[in-house]
């Protein structure tokens, strides 16, 4: 197993944002959360990478309980993320992104570089240009681009295809299915349950703070609760109606509660 | 030059402003030669600035030239350098850096009154204890954030400057009296002055004290600025959040700042005190706090030739415009507020400071975050809001 969670509580200030999720990444896996606004998914991956301190529970991550470590050293451990909001330094230019990428790490930065350069063209040819200036899907390369630098044996995506072009989001999609062909582990948090059930391998479904659900993401493709909750279809069956309808005022009140969602 | 024209064409409504890349581009190819060149003719231009010719059109209504430059403009010049780290560098609003120019102060008002150290010994202690304040103050505090973070610095400044004033150790409000002048170090002549004596009556050897301590400041920062550290800071000014998932213990980076920040600050409150040879707690008001971050932000936070023009400016333009009597008070406050108008980034920023400017941080790190973006506002002051909670 190289990441564990069991068990997570995490409180903003007294509103808990996670109610005790445990979820599992095999090495080598695609596995998504999924799950409405406001149900705990940034948060977890802020979590395991150490952005936010648990109440309860505990991370291990490849033998080693990292629960308590700073997140500064999680990346050493490996864990790379690509935040919310995608985090590019507006200021540095591409490269020098790339370079903070790198940051923690000692020695030859080259051949990092050269294989993010070549994974997204786009952004060697933007090398020079200060990160703020580009467009939201270059802004998406260059988070994920800059998270590969550490050489992380797990990534963490928050929401890559938010705010962007169906075209776009295909392409980052397609991207994230090479980066795991080449040996990475990946955990995305999407909300676009669709495009990430058809990549990973296996899902959990995030309500409130919980999970509510755990599968092989094929299956849940097929599953008609989550097919009217999470992608739009089936509505006619009386079951998953009002399944519909219990999630709504429960959405709202985990709203309030991952206070940190844009 | 990719990075030029871009921010050119982003900004229609830049044209015909007064654009310094032309001279950022030459000095970005200049070679080794000239830039030494510029700096020694820059150093040479400082030590040359006491003198009558320049004094006769820069303090015309009769108040000492010399002394101008050695009680306010070099003195606000060094803390503006030294709240530039915390502010400019790191991105963190510090609201009560007058806090550490009080401890330098009141470190050599108590230990020459008292103890009978010298300037020297004086100096490097005030040093080190602004440095720990600057950690005492930093480490319980630099959880937080932004406005949060300001407050807190807000309140620091004035616990400061109460305790001297509510305290007999240090005389209360009557202050620390006959701080020794430093010793002098050779009495030897140049151009009519005795750079080296230190004295009651001539205020030049102050000023050449301050522009040595300037002058190893800006290298010192310079150093800083183009290491590991300052990328660090660059890092946690652009985002905190990624810079920590990038590996950077962003904590102590942000310690670090708040203390190197405040050890400048505290040697300028050595030598303030050594050449007034008293102090009071109504030397450590707040206000000193707000005009000096001011100097950095006028000047173009982050950028070491801005802040310095920002603090020389801050200071000279009030005594410059004595004649004006009460209203130049008046006329600074609007040449500051349209100042901020009609360029925010200040008189000189540095180009990435443009560029984060532009993308909506308002180029202050975390503390611009929070009012600028209308995609992190409300979220984020919410955030921190719980945080603070805790």
């Amino acid at each position: 197993m190289l990441l564990e969670i069991s068990d997570i509580h995490v409180h903003y200030g007294k509103i808990a944002a996670l109610k005790g999720v445990s979820a599992e990444v095999e090495q080598g896996e695609i596995v998504t959360l999924i799950g409405a606004n406001g149900a705990g998914k940034t948060t977890t991956l802020k979590t395991i990478s150490g952005l936010r301190p648990l109440s309860s529970g505990r991370i291990v991550f490849d033998g080693q309980d990292i629960s308590r470590m700073p997140g500064h050293k999680r990346v050493l451990a490996g864990i790379g993320q690509s935040p919310e909001g995608r985090g590019i330094f507006p200021g540095m230019t591409v490269e020098e992104n790339l370079l903070m990428g790198a940051y923690a790490r000692k020695g030859d930065v080259s051949k990092e570089l050269n294989e993010v350069y070549e994974l997204f063209p786009r952004l060697a040819e933007r090398k020079s240009q200060a990160g703020g200036t580009m467009s939201g899907g270059e802004q998406q390369m260059l988070a994920i681009g800059r998270a590969m630098m550490a050489k992380p044996k797990v990534l963490l995506l928050d929401e890559p295809s938010m705010g962007l072009a169906p075209k776009l989001v295909q392409q980052i999609f397609e991207i994230i299915l090479e980066i795991n062909r080449r040996g990475c582990t990946v955990l995305l948090v999407e909300q676009n349950a669709q495009q990430a059930l058809q990549i990973a391998h296996r899902a959990y479904v995030l309500e409130t703070g919980r999970v509510v659900k755990s599968a092989p993401a094929r299956d849940l493709l097929d599953d008609p609760e989550v097919r009217a909750a999470y992608l739009g279809g089936d509505l006619g069956e009386a079951a998953s109606q009002s399944d519909a309808a219990d999630d709504a005022p429960a959405a709202d009140d985990a709203e309030t509660g991952d206070v940190r969602k844009g | 030059m990719n990075l030029t024209k871009n921010l050119k064409g982003n900004g229609g409504s830049r044209a015909g402003r007064l654009s310094l890349d032309p001279v950022r581009d030459w000095w970005a190819t200049a070679p080794g030669t000239v830039r030494w060149a510029v700096y020694l003719a820059l150093i040479v231009g400082a030590l040359l600035l006491p003198s009558e010719a320049v004094g006769s059109f820069m303090a015309p209504s009769g108040s000492d030239w010399a002394t101008m430059l050695s009680d306010q403009i070099g003195i606000y010049v060094l803390l503006a350098l030294g709240l530039n780290v915390v502010v400019g560098m790191a991105g963190l609003l510090d609201l009560g850096y007058v806090a550490f120019y009080a401890v330098g102060g009141y470190t050599i008002g108590i230990f020459a009154t008292k103890y009978g150290w010298n300037f020297w010994e004086t100096l490097l202690l005030a040093i080190g204890l602004a440095a720990l304040s600057g950690v005492l103050l930093g480490a319980p505090t630099l959880r937080l954030r932004g406005d949060y973070l300001a407050i807190v610095t807000l309140g620091f400044g004035e616990i400061i400057k109460k305790t001297a004033s509510n305290s007999d150790y240090v005389n209360g409000p009557r202050g620390i009296q006959g701080i020794p002048h430093p010793p002098s170090l050779s009495e030897f002549e140049i151009l009519g002055v005795q750079p080296l004596k230190y004295g009651l009556l001539d205020s030049r050897p102050y000023y050449y004290l301050l522009v040595f301590f300037i002058v190893l400041t800006i290298i010192f920062v310079k150093r800083m600025e183009n290491s590991r550290v300052g990328r660090a800071w660059s890092a946690i000014r652009e985002d905190e959040d990624a810079a920590e998932l990038m590996g950077v213990p962003t904590f102590r980076f942000k310690l670090a700042a708040f203390a190197i920040g405040a050890a400048i600050g505290g040697s300028g409150g050595v030598v303030f005190a050594a050449k007034q040879t008293s102090i009071n707690p109504e030397n450590f008001v707040f206000l000193v706090s707000a005009l000096i971050l001011a100097a950095v932000v006028l000047g173009g936070s982050g950028n070491i030739p801005g802040v310095i023009l920002g603090a020389f400016m801050l200071a000279w333009l009030p005594e410059r415009f004595r004649e004006l009597q009460d209203y130049r008070m008046l006329l600074f406050g609007a040449a500051l507020v349209a100042m901020m108008v009609f360029r925010p980034e200040g008189l000189w920023p540095s180009r990435r400071r443009k560029a984060e400017l532009e993308e909506g941080t308002g180029g202050m790190g975390t503390m611009g975050a929070e009012v600028a973006g209308p995609v992190t506002a409300g979220a984020g002051v919410a955030g921190e809001a719980a945080e603070v909670k805790k």
